[in-house]
């Protein structure tokens, strides 16, 4: 389907086996390229999230770094804080990263994050999106799309709210850099932290992170079904640099209907005709909005 | 060196000479000077510090957390409702063992707004593991900021330095500032072996299940015990340096007194005054001064408190339906004692607390056996 690209350079591997995420994990995916990308230098920063259980339980942790877990809502501002004193130290070529899930970052910790990214804090924050509370056992969070059963929206279409378009709100901050990427594009991914981390100032980076246990998916289709959110348009690849310079890193060649992406999701069957029409309506217009951006 | 200074500029010129290097803050109301006063020391370059202008009073604390857990020493300053916004970090910061301190001025909690002196603010987060000391002047602000950061940093855990709103804290005292070099050789720099350090595979905070949360909590708590102790040492190693200390209890002609008030912060100034005047009249009256709260020194207070027949509490607080926070505190402490205890609770919401109240509150004491009930509110129009 797309030419592979290998440009992930050999390097240690960070994340060790014997952690405790589910089979399929996009999250431990995306974690794994991240700190190939950063290196041993870093410091990481998560809040309550699935990432607190997957790092293992006291006293082991599956990360080759250091690892302060905080409070839900704090992310960016402990990692603010990991930053100035690691500054005062005289650390300043350190990385600090902060790694939180869609909850800890549209909702419960956005208030942290735009604190942060609004004084251009010196951190690279990624969310690692599986649009949902999967920790908690899969409940709505604002990052849920249109249609998803979850927990706490048994109707699943009922909840008519787009998802919040976080990657716009943080580049209305007019931060460095800002990017999407999709742990079925593992080189784009690598490759926009690499690049994350030669800005000086605050990096948002949105990761999709398909979830097989919230999503309704079988794990083996993790990549699978991450991969045709690009390839449908539903999350396309992107990135802006200072809040101004839009660029698509990954145009699909050949397109795919969002309805094969929906329908290769148990957490849509709920999703009528009707629905998924419109939805496919919503991403042909917001991709064009996309590459109308990207070309001024 | 002597300047007059207000309570708040006290606090920030502790806070220098203690060299702290992060400092993150939200203002508010009665404390916002302590956090003005830090970055304009910052910008004229006073002070070696990153001073980082938060978003919220949780957020600072999340900050100097992070910062702390890294190895610097951090301090905050908040008050009220900022304090309550921090609750939840409160615990974090204590629980995780943390050096950081804090000044928090005393202020009342809304509905309705209200920025006048009262100590349920502090008093309400008594149980999440930081020590508290209250001040009762500008000097004792500034000196107990210098203790704090050796406290927390010896024994591991966080202190709240704590003065009442506008009493203390827009008041303008004579203050002794002592010499940088003195302070350098009572406070070195920070050392925390238990940091985490870059290229170290550690973490702060990891999941703990049923078979560690409960050793880590009683390992807390044994320390804190022992933080009376070490805080003893400390205030006696500062007296040798600057000719100051001021005790865990400060008690005011109790060694004959039939009844004692026991107060904490500022009332320690009025109370004296008003045994003066009783003993003037050839009643034998008393004050303790609590300047530590948590951990609760019971055995000091039980021996300052020997030689009285009577004991008298004054709680600018209130926990509803309990009555006086103090109050309630000594009671337990008193536990096997039948001497009678009154608990007055007066000046919430910064209600002037006179000199005739307090005098009445002794004649009470004087004039019955035991108290007419177990929270007598002074200063009421009900």
């Amino acid at each position: 389907m797309i030419e592979p690209t290998y440009t992930i350079e050999e390097s240690e591997e960070l994340v060790h086996p014997g952690h405790l995420a589910c089979q399929g994990c996009g999250a431990t995916i995306a974690m794994r390229y991240v700190l190939k990308a950063l290196g041993k230098k870093t410091v990481v920063v998560i809040p309550a999230c699935c990432w607190s259980i997957i790092v293992g339980l006291f006293p082991s942790s599956c990360l080759d770094v250091p690892l302060i877990h905080t409070a839900f809502e704090t992310a960016a501002a402990a990692a603010t804080g990991a930053r100035a004193a690691l500054d005062v130290q005289g650390q300043e070529d350190v990385n600090v990263l902060a790694w939180a899930g869609d909850g800890g970052t549209f909702d419960i910790g956005f208030q942290a994050l735009s604190g942060a990214a609004e004084r251009n804090e010196n951190i690279i924050y990624c969310c690692y999106d599986n649009e949902a509370y999967m920790n908690t056992g899969i409940q709505r969070s604002s990052a849920t799309p249109v249609g998803a059963w979850t927990t706490t929206t048994p109707q699943g279409g009922l909840e008519d709210r787009p998802k919040k378009d976080i990657v716009r709100i943080m580049a209305a901050h007019n931060v460095p850099y800002t990017a999407t990427a999709n742990v079925a594009f593992p080189d784009d991914l690598y490759q926009k932290i690499k690049k994350a981390a030669s800005y000086k100032g605050m990096k948002f980076i949105h990761i999709l992170s398909p979830c097989p246990t919230g999503w309704r998916i079988p794990s083996s289709e993790s990549i699978e079904v991450a991969r045709l959110a690009t390839l449908s348009n539903v999350f396309p690849l992107y990135e802006v640099i200072n809040g101004s310079k839009w660029r698509v890193t990954y145009i699909p060649q050949k397109k795919v209907p969002v309805e094969k992406y929906l329908e290769a999701q148990a957490r849509f069957r709920l999703m009528g005709e009707e629905e998924k029409k419109r939805i496919q309506k919503n991403v042909d217009e917001y991709w064009k909005e996309l590459l109308k951006r990207a070309k001024r | 060196m002597k300047k007059v200074l207000m309570g708040n500029f006290a606090a920030s010129h502790g806070v220098r000479l203690s060299r702290a290097q992060v400092i993150s803050a939200y203002p508010i109301t009665p404390q916002t000077h302590v956090v003005e006063e830090l970055s304009a020391m910052v910008a004229r370059g006073d002070l070696n510090a990153k001073f980082i202008k938060v978003e919220s009073e949780h957020s600072a604390l999340a900050c100097c957390i992070a910062a702390s857990v890294m190895g610097a020493r951090a301090f905050t300053a908040t008050s009220s409702h900022g304090l309550l916004l921090m609750h939840e970090l409160l615990h974090w910061a204590a629980g995780g063992r943390l050096p950081i301190v804090m000044v928090a001025v005393n202020r009342a909690i809304a509905p309705g707004w209200n920025i006048w002196n009262e100590q349920t603010d502090t008093l309400s987060q008594r149980d999440t593991g930081w020590i508290q000391l209250y001040c009762a002047s500008n000097q004792e602000i500034l000196d107990t900021v210098i203790q704090a950061f050796k406290l927390a940093e010896s024994v591991k855990i966080p202190v709240m330095v704590i003065y009442d709103a506008f009493i203390l804290s827009h008041t303008y005292e004579p203050v002794d500032i002592p010499d940088q070099k003195v302070v350098d050789k009572f406070l070195p720099p920070i050392n925390n072996p238990e940091a985490l350090k870059v290229g170290e595979a550690r973490a702060f905070g990891s999941v703990t299940n049923p078979d560690f949360h409960m050793e880590f909590r009683l390992k807390l708590h044994d320390t804190y015990e022992r933080a009376m102790e070490k805080f003893s040492e400390i205030d006696a190693e500062y007296a040798k340096l600057t000719g100051r200390n001021y005790g865990i209890v400060e008690p005011y002609q109790c060694s004959d007194a039939e009844l004692i008030m026991v107060t904490a912060g500022s009332l320690a100034g009025p109370t004296r005054m008003v045994v003066d005047g009783l003993r003037a009249k050839g009643i034998k009256a008393g004050r303790v001064k609590l300047k530590m709260f948590r951990p609760f020194p019971v055995e000091a207070l039980k021996e300052a408190l020997k030689p009285a027949k009577k004991i008298l509490v004054l709680d600018r607080n209130l926990s509803p339906g309990t009555g006086g926070i103090f109050a309630q505190e000594l009671r337990v402490a008193l536990k096997e004692d039948k001497r009678p205890v009154w608990g007055f609770v007066a000046g919430l919401g910064g209600r002037d607390i006179t000199p005739e109240l307090i005098e009445s509150m002794f004649f009470d004491a004087l004039g019955a056996e035991v108290p007419v009930s177990n929270t007598i509110f002074k200063g009421v129009r009900l």
